[in-house]
């Protein structure tokens, strides 16, 4: 155990750092659930592109720089401390990157990570649907292989689809035998949302934008050579994703120690008042130690994934603890609000609360989306400590 | 940056684990609480052979001169086991004070002794009030007024109080300070019982993980085999959350406790924030699951029979050794609730 960065770390953390400060505009880009926010963001990604910070982890060839897991954290830091723009891409980049990485073909990886890393496109996520959310191996929508081999005919509905308003692509499973049932049976399928028979309906979430949608998909053509991995094989590839997005890539520990940090401040701010209420103080405490303890296993997973491990049941505890941390950090900020704390961010007597607000009602959905808190439960209770199923 | 164990540690862990299993059973710790002492004698010989007494005992004093971080994990299958023989403090506490004491006379009449397993020396901090294992000890090192005392326990009078946990033995201990030898006072004092609480925090801490792991493993073996309703009520998922949600809480308190290891080795500044984190954290899950088992084990985990009560109690006693919750909070919030404090993003390590 070597809990010190190295020199070559420290360095490139200070590259990080320079560039950083040379380029975050310094204007708070709009949300990317609005039109103009997501066109600010989508150049943002292509300047983060052009300096070979769009994906780091990812070899040179394909824009990236071949960092190891250590270098991705301390990116991450920076990117938090330095409050950057979240990554509007996040589907593409940190969840379909990995898994064409594994399952791509080469073919497959020239086309679409490039497009990935510069903004060019932007993927959303296609797997809930309507009767299938928690269930997700009960997906009914179909894509059916043309006579000739060539194409598959898509039918049906996915919903939640972060994004999928304005992105470009959705990745998604669909049922290639229509015999089949439950996890059988499903295929893994790239779809270029400007098909002809796509149409996309707009939800708008708590914050009234439409952060995700519905897509409903009717007698969609999309070539075979958009099928990733083989035909009936789209559960054992989705579950790499879903491996992706619980465990490291979703979620660095970055972001809740900077809300972390802020909750600090804000409670120093107001601490007259804040500790009228004395468990807020011991709230505050909890907020930093439970960052700084996501943090710290975080890197141990780093550090074991370096040395040749896979990620295992780690990616359902980190996917609760992470969201119930970030609830928890954010009511505790509205608590030392107070009578603020209801109020819109743009309220002429909101003051410092924006930030508060909008973070709280984002993190409500932490503990759904991702596959919901209760079904993570029940992966650890079956398969980390291999309680009885039935 | 390395935040594994060495393939070596891991062995030695693997070992003691099995030693530690198969040797202090419940069945032989029920047998232990039946008797005058609660000690055993065989048992202490055995670890002092594996070389555990003697681990951070300096080699020029025949000891293995390692650090806490190389404990840090035995320390942990301790817990796991409810060890009651004094090896976590022993280790932790007791030979790293002798050894930094400055009385180069004790250190060397002693470490050799403890190392062999041939001598039990105890400290007793003024945050204890009570001296755990005075009754075994060949030699006590007591808090008195900011000085430090070596005292023979022949010259002391002991007072034993009964604990929840069968398994500690607590003692009010006076001394007639004309009996003793005082062997460091001042800011020389205040520093060696500062590292010493902070080592003996760590000792909870890591028998804290021990602990709450050994009562998920219980509660997962009985809610497989108690059947309910025609099936094992270990496949209802109000059992199976409350199980998870230790699972995933001791997730996080592992970390914490392998920093604050690292950082009491390293004699890092950030050791007492470190050790603070380190104990709540692990002392918070070992309390979660002490609850939630019981409660699946109905009540049947409300009985004298059922093994949980030994590890339950254990962690119960834990909550305010070497420093109560409240105190520990205190000391975080002095860290980082400090103007200059690091706090955020990239401000860990
Ligand atoms: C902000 C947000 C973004 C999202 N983005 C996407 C996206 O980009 N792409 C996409 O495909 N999906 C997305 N989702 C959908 C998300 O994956 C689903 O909402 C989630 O899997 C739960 O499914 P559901 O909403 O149908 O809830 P349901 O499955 O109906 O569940 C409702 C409640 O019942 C509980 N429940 C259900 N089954 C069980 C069980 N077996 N045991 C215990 N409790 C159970 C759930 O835990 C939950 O509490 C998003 C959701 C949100 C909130």
């Amino acid at each position: 155990m070597k809990l010190e960065y190295t020199a070559e770390h420290q360095a490139f953390r200070e590259e990080v750092r320079a560039w950083l400060k040379a380029n975050v505009p310094a204007e708070p880009l709009q949300s990317f659930d609005t039109e103009a926010g997501f066109q600010q963001h989508r150049e943002w990604e292509a300047k983060l592109y052009e300096g070979r910070w769009g994906m780091i982890t990812w070899p040179e060839e394909m824009g990236g720089r071949g960092a190891d897991l250590m270098q991705w954290l301390i990116f991450e830091e920076e990117y938090y401390a330095a409050s950057a723009p979240l990554r509007v891409n996040q589907n593409g980049i940190f969840l379909l990157g990995p898994t064409l990485m594994e399952y791509g073909t080469e073919e497959q990886k020239k086309r679409f990570l490039n497009g990935m890393a510069t903004g060019k496109d932007i993927w959303c996520q296609g797997w809930s649907e309507p009767n299938a959310g928690s269930d997700m191996a009960a997906i009914r929508s179909r894509a059916d292989l043309s006579e000739d081999g060539m194409h598959y005919v898509i039918n049906g509905q996915k919903t939640w689809s972060t994004r999928a308003v304005w992105a470009d692509w959705c990745f998604g499973m669909f049922r290639t035998d229509p015999e089949s049932e439950r996890h059988h049976g499903l295929t893994f399928i790239l779809v270029p949302l400007d098909s002809e028979g796509i149409t996309v309906r707009p939800i708008p979430q708590l914050d009234g934008l439409p952060g995700f949608a519905e897509i409903f998909f009717d007698n969609v053509k999309v070539p075979v050579d958009c099928r990733l991995g083989g035909e009936g094989e789209g559960w054992k590839v989705a579950m790499a994703t879903a491996g992706f997005e619980r465990g490291l890539m979703l979620r660095s520990p970055a972001r809740f120690q900077e809300t972390a940090r802020r909750l600090v401040a804000l409670y120093k701010a107001n601490q007259q008042s804040a500790d009228e209420d004395p468990s807020i103080r011991d709230e505050v405490l909890s907020a930093y130690m439970d960052a700084e303890a996501y943090c710290l296993t975080t890197y141990q997973t780093a550090c074991r994934l370096m040395q040749g491990g896979k990620i295992g049941a780690e990616a359902s505890t980190n996917k609760i603890f992470w969201s119930e941390l970030d609830q928890r950090m954010h009511a505790t900020g509205l608590k030392i609000l107070a009578t603020r704390g209801e109020l819109e961010p743009d309220s002429p007597d909101a003051g410092d609360v924006g930030r508060w607000l909008d973070g709280w009602l984002f993190a409500q959905s932490g503990p759904i989306y991702a596959g919901t808190n209760e079904i993570q439960r029940n992966i650890i209770a079956e398969r980390m400590l291999g309680m009885p199923r039935k | 940056m390395d935040f594994t164990f060495s393939e070596d540690q891991l062995l030695f862990q693997e070992s003691v684990r099995s030693f530690l299993v198969n040797e202090n059973t419940p069945e032989a710790i029920r047998q232990l609480w039946e008797t005058e002492s609660g000690r055993s004698d065989a048992l202490w010989a055995q670890l002092a052979e594996m070389g555990l007494t003697g681990m951070t005992v300096p080699e020029e004093h025949g000891g293995l001169g390692m650090s806490e971080l190389d404990f840090v994990l035995l320390a942990q299958e301790a817990g796991y086991v409810a060890l009651s023989e004094p090896l976590v403090n022993s280790v932790l506490v007791a030979a790293p004070l002798l050894a930094e004491c400055g009385n180069a006379e004790l250190a060397a009449e002693w470490l050799p002794k403890m190392a062999s397993g041939d001598a039990r020396v105890v400290v007793g901090l003024g945050i204890n009030k009570l001296v755990e294992d005075a009754h075994c000890a060949d030699l006590l090192l007591l808090e008195q007024d900011g000085a430090i005392y070596a005292v023979d326990p022949a010259k002391a009078t002991l007072r034993a109080n009964q604990s929840v946990d069968p398994g500690r033995k607590l003692f009010g201990v006076e001394f007639n300070s004309a009996d003793a030898t005082v062997i460091a006072d001042g800011d020389t004092a205040q520093s060696l019982i500062a590292n010493a609480l902070n080592r003996g925090a760590l000792g909870v801490a890591a028998q804290a993980l021990g602990l709450a792991q050994r009562m998920i493993d219980l509660s997962v073996q009985y809610t497989s085999e108690r059947k309910q309703f025609g099936v094992a009520i270990g496949s209802f998922q109000a059992v199976k959350h409350h199980m998870a949600n230790i699972a995933y809480k001791l997730e996080y308190a592992k970390t914490p406790v392998y920093r604050a290891a690292y950082d009491i080795a390293n004699k890092l500044p950030r050791a007492t924030l470190s050790v603070s984190h380190a104990k709540l954290a692990a002392c918070e899950v070992a309390d979660l699951a002490a609850k939630n088992s019981i409660q699946v084990h109905g009540a049947m985990g409300y009985t004298w029979e059922v093994d949980l009560h030994i590890f339950m109690k254990r962690a119960w006693a834990f909550n305010s050794s070497f420093g109560t919750a409240g105190f520990h909070k205190q000391r975080v919030a002095a860290a980082i609730l400090a103007d200059d404090a690091p706090l955020g993003a990239g401000a860990t390590f």
